[in-house]
């Protein structure tokens, strides 16, 4: 009985307290829900100044969502089950194309959106036809290159090469990318092979090489590559050129290489669901991203390259030359945007990548 | 020798106690470090306790959970006590089938579980968010409701409720008198083990949630591959720190009352 | 009276619509997805594919890792139990509770802990360092992941096997010395079985949500590790194929009921 009392009490008292933190915290964050002029956002993770979402919801009054993904592959499967649920998403290249042959997304409405129709460099829409022909569906955010950032103070050879990342005195001092495409563009590249490859004795050589190298791999991860190269626990760590600067900041031993075999060019860029319920906001929003003042603000938070050229000519000249954050991509003959591969193709790369992370 | 066997008897526990808390207290420790990586240590501060309650995100994250958490261990109360009274009135067979059914999601991986229900509400079209999250912790909260009030209703003697009844109390208010306070008890242990079972749940959620809305966990989840913010560390430290104030505080009060009861012998 | 025991059957009426449309009805569509493909067409291929290397390797790992959790759980719960209830002391159930209270920490954050303890530049390494011992590695290996699964799931054997072990009449014990067995045959004589209930069912606990996780293993693997959990979490996240998912979560079904059907004999056995 005095147990059962004591459970009691417990129970009680544990229900109360809880009730009383709930109702003082309700005050505070409640307002979300409230009216239809909403946005629902979805983004990579750590990818803006959110200081500029905040401006935004000022200006315009439209009360923002923001989500964020991890990997354009995250991202598809909720889009594609679920389409309504986000307005504006800024998927890469080979995600938007599929997202256009999904019939997933609405065209833009250029002609309402001047910053976005006048501030975006001609060479990067050029390069946007790519993957969006006649820039119909999406206006590019950020661009860049994925390479190979390495604590320089601890590697005493020149890194030129993919293949220092199977060399076995750096065991466990090795990040690789947790993302299909992005990892396989290493071996792939290594190889001299296309990156954009279906050819399954090609995959298989890629597939065998990041088998050979897992012993050597401290960790597959994604976002984490940041803060694992600012605590200094890794020497290597495969990584989208825009980190290169932010983790520099941070720790000044950390150099950024695009290595001599080649790599991946991509664009990321903003786009509108087919099925959004708030499609007029979305323009708002990507016009408003393109406003030479918000994407300077952007890219003073997260240094990835912007195809904003009027953003540009408001940055400072050292900044602008700056090989990391704007290369000159002309003196490469390798680099490659990824095409997006089909049901099948993506399900053959899958397929591999299992076979890699179960070894 | 005894005596050495009781010292080695109490560094054993101590070193599981270590191992349960060194975590928890790395956290706490954490929730005052003025660098934002957890990588480094960057001085003391009390900011993100501060941070914490201008965060939206967050703050929307605690009271999603919370209210997921109360209204679903609530509901999970009504629902599962009005069947465990539905029960007793029932055939032995059929009762043994809704305690099978009952039973599914205890045994059952939660991954399934929240896989199921996913395939669930994505077939008849709902919008995952809010509402599949909570009709989801109702479904798993419900079975650990009735597991706690079942065995209360077999020891009760139905002859007391029937005594009333034929004293001209009507069902309800015999209900109320008579059976509501023996299972009591169960109700409020099975309340309190859905709260906590909702609190703590990942999986479920992560299945079942859609745009923009976040329990603590799935909002964590989704941080640890950015890092974590050091508001997180700071919320989570207040939680823990109230409720185990709170346990110290009760067992304070039941070592007293027992004491009290045992001066009166 | 009849009247009234209609009504009483009625109040159920809520839980079993319930239980139907959210319990048996889900369960039922992880069945239908699990044996057809894209197209709608009755197949096995999905379960099947249970047999491809890389699914197989990640569920034999799976049940090896959850396997080692579960011993190593009981390993460390039965003695802590033991000294616990011998002492008889208040204190110590206010000591089990605070073994409890731990949960109340969200778990992805405990887990996430462990990540800075283990690691390469890590708190346990800069400890052994200090006091002169080499480092340890068991971030981002399986005895890092069995390490969070225990940590994770201890409670949920020390509970039951606490409540078994308390249950037992020091009577029975003091018996079994009087009539001359010595400690050890007290304990695998009469303890023991006695605590019997406790340890099954605190190994089905710990088993089922060890087996399969996908949190652990994503938490501490470093993405080196793949469990079954994960294929799973990955077709329905990544992959996008929900059709491959069911089938092997009907996998993981099958060793959930073998578990259940393992646990229940043993209890039959012992009533």
């Amino acid at each position: 009985m005095k147990k059962m009392k004591a459970r009691r009490l417990l129970s009680a008292l544990t229900a109360a307290v809880l009730a009383v933190t709930s109702l003082t915290s309700c005050g505070s964050g409640e307002a979300a829900e409230a009216g239809s002029n909403m946005l629902y956002v979805y983004n990579w993770g750590e990818y803006i100044d959110e200081e500029t979402i905040e401006l935004f919801e000022e200006e315009t009054g439209i009360t923002v969502v923001y989500d964020e993904f991890e990997t354009n592959e995250v991202m598809f499967p909720k889009i594609d089950a679920n389409p309504s649920q986000y307005d504006v998403i800024c998927p890469s290249d080979y995600m938007i194309a599929r997202m256009i042959g999904e019939d997933l997304l609405e065209p833009l409405d250029w002609d309402n959106m001047p910053n976005a129709k006048n501030n975006i460099g001609e060479e990067y829409l050029l390069q946007a036809e790519g993957f969006d022909p006649g820039n119909v569906y999406s206006c590019p955010y950020t661009w860049g290159t994925v390479g190979i950032l390495y604590d320089s103070s601890r590697v005493d050879e020149p890194v030129t090469s993919w293949d220092i990342l199977w060399d076995p005195k750096y065991k466990d001092e090795i990040l690789m990318q947790d993302s299909v495409r992005d990892l396989y563009t290493v071996p792939l590249k290594m190889l001299g092979y296309s990156l954009n490859t279906l050819d399954e004795q090609e995959l298989r050589e890629a597939t065998d090489l990041l088998i050979e190298q897992k012993p050597l791999v401290q960790a597959y991860v994604v976002d984490e590559v940041r803060d694992k190269m600012i605590g200094g626990e890794s020497i290597f760590g495969v990584i989208y050129s825009g980190e290169a600067e932010y983790t520099r900041e941070e720790n000044e031993n950390l150099e950024y290489v695009i290595p001599e075999e080649g790599t991946n060019v991509w664009i990321d860029g903003w786009v509108v669901t087919k099925a959004s319920r708030h499609k007029e906001n979305a323009m708002k929003w990507i016009d408003f991203m393109c406003r030479p003042d918000i994407a300077l603000m952007n890219f003073e938070y997260i240094y990835y390259s912007t195809p904003n050229v009027a953003a540009m000519e408001l940055m400072d000249e050292e900044l602008l030359e700056n090989e990391v954050l704007f290369p000159d991509l002309s003196q490469y003959d390798n680099l490659e945007a990824f095409d997006y591969l089909g049901e099948e193709g993506d399900a053959l790369y899958f397929e591999y990548w299992k076979e890699v992370k179960s070894s | 020798m005894k005596s050495r066997a009781r010292f080695l008897k109490k560094i054993y526990i101590g070193l599981i106690f270590i191992f349960m808390y060194a975590p928890i207290v790395l956290l706490i420790i954490q929730s005052f470090n003025k660098s934002k990586s957890r990588a480094k240590w960057g001085g003391f501060t009390l900011e993100w306790y501060r941070t914490l309650f201008e965060d939206a995100g967050i703050i929307q994250a605690f009271t999603t959970t919370i209210t997921v958490a109360l209204i679903s261990s609530a509901v999970a109360v009504v629902l599962g006590t009005a069947a465990c009274v539905a029960m007793q009135r029932m055939g032995r067979r059929r009762k043994n089938i809704i305690m099978g059914v009952t039973n599914i999601p205890m045994l059952n991986a939660d991954i399934v579980t929240g896989v199921s229900l996913m395939l669930l509400f994505m077939s008849i079209g709902m919008q995952l968010g809010y509402g599949t999250v909570l009709l989801s912790h109702i479904t798993f909260n419900i079975p650990y409701v009735i597991l706690n009030v079942m065995p209360r209703f077999n020891e009760l003697n139905p002859h007391v409720y029937e005594a009333a009844l034929d004293l001209g109390a009507n069902p309800v208010y015999a209900f109320a008198r008579t059976v509501l306070p023996e299972i009591m008890p169960g109700i409020g242990s099975g309340a309190l083990m859905a709260f906590t079972m909702s609190l703590d749940d990942f999986i479920i959620t992560h299945f079942t949630t859609g745009a923009g809305v976040y329990t603590l966990s799935t909002k964590i989840y989704s941080e640890v591959k950015m890092g974590i913010k050091p508001e997180i560390y700071a919320l989570s430290s207040m939680i823990f720190v109230t409720v185990l104030v709170l346990l110290v505080l009760v067992n304070r009060v039941q070592h007293q009352m027992v004491r009290g009861e045992g001066d009166e012998e | 009276m009849n009247k009234n025991s209609k009504a009483t059957l009625f109040l159920g009426l809520p839980y079993y619509l319930w239980a139907a449309f959210f319990i048996v009805i889900p369960l039922f569509m992880v069945v239908w997805y699990g044996l057809t493909d894209k197209t709608g067409a009755f197949t096995l291929a999905n379960v099947l594919s249970i047999m491809r290397p890389a699914h197989m390797k990640a569920l034999i790992l799976s049940i090896v890792l959850s396997l080692g959790a579960t011993v190593v759980c009981l390993l460390l719960a039965y003695p802590l139990c033991m000294f616990l209830v011998e002492s008889q002391k208040k204190a110590d159930s206010f000591l089990v509770m605070l073994l409890i209270v731990p949960m109340w920490m969200n778990f992805l954050l405990r887990t996430y802990a462990w990540q800075s303890i283990l690691e390469k530049t890590g708190i346990l390494n800069a400890f052994l360092n200090a006091i002169g011992l080499p480092s340890q590695h068991l971030i981002n290996t399986p005895g890092g992941i069995i390490l969070g699964m225990v940590y994770d799931f201890l409670p949920f054997m020390i509970l039951p096997i606490y409540n078994a072990l308390e249950k037992i009449d020091v009577n029975v014990v003091n018996a079994a010395h009087d009539l001359g067995a010595n400690g050890t045959q007290t304990f695998t004589r009469v303890i023991f079985p006695l605590s019997l209930p406790g340890v099954i069912s605190g190994i089905t606990m710990v088993f089922v949500p060890a087996l399969t996780t996908f949190v652990i293993s994503s938490l501490l693997g470093g993405g080196k590790i793949l469990l079954i959990g994960n294929v799973i979490e990955q077709e329905f996240t990544l992959a996008y194929d929900w059709h491959l998912g069911s089938g092997l979560s009907l996998v993981l079904l099958i060793f959930i009921i073998l578990n259940i059907v393992v646990s229940t004999a043993f209890d039959r056995a012992e009533v």
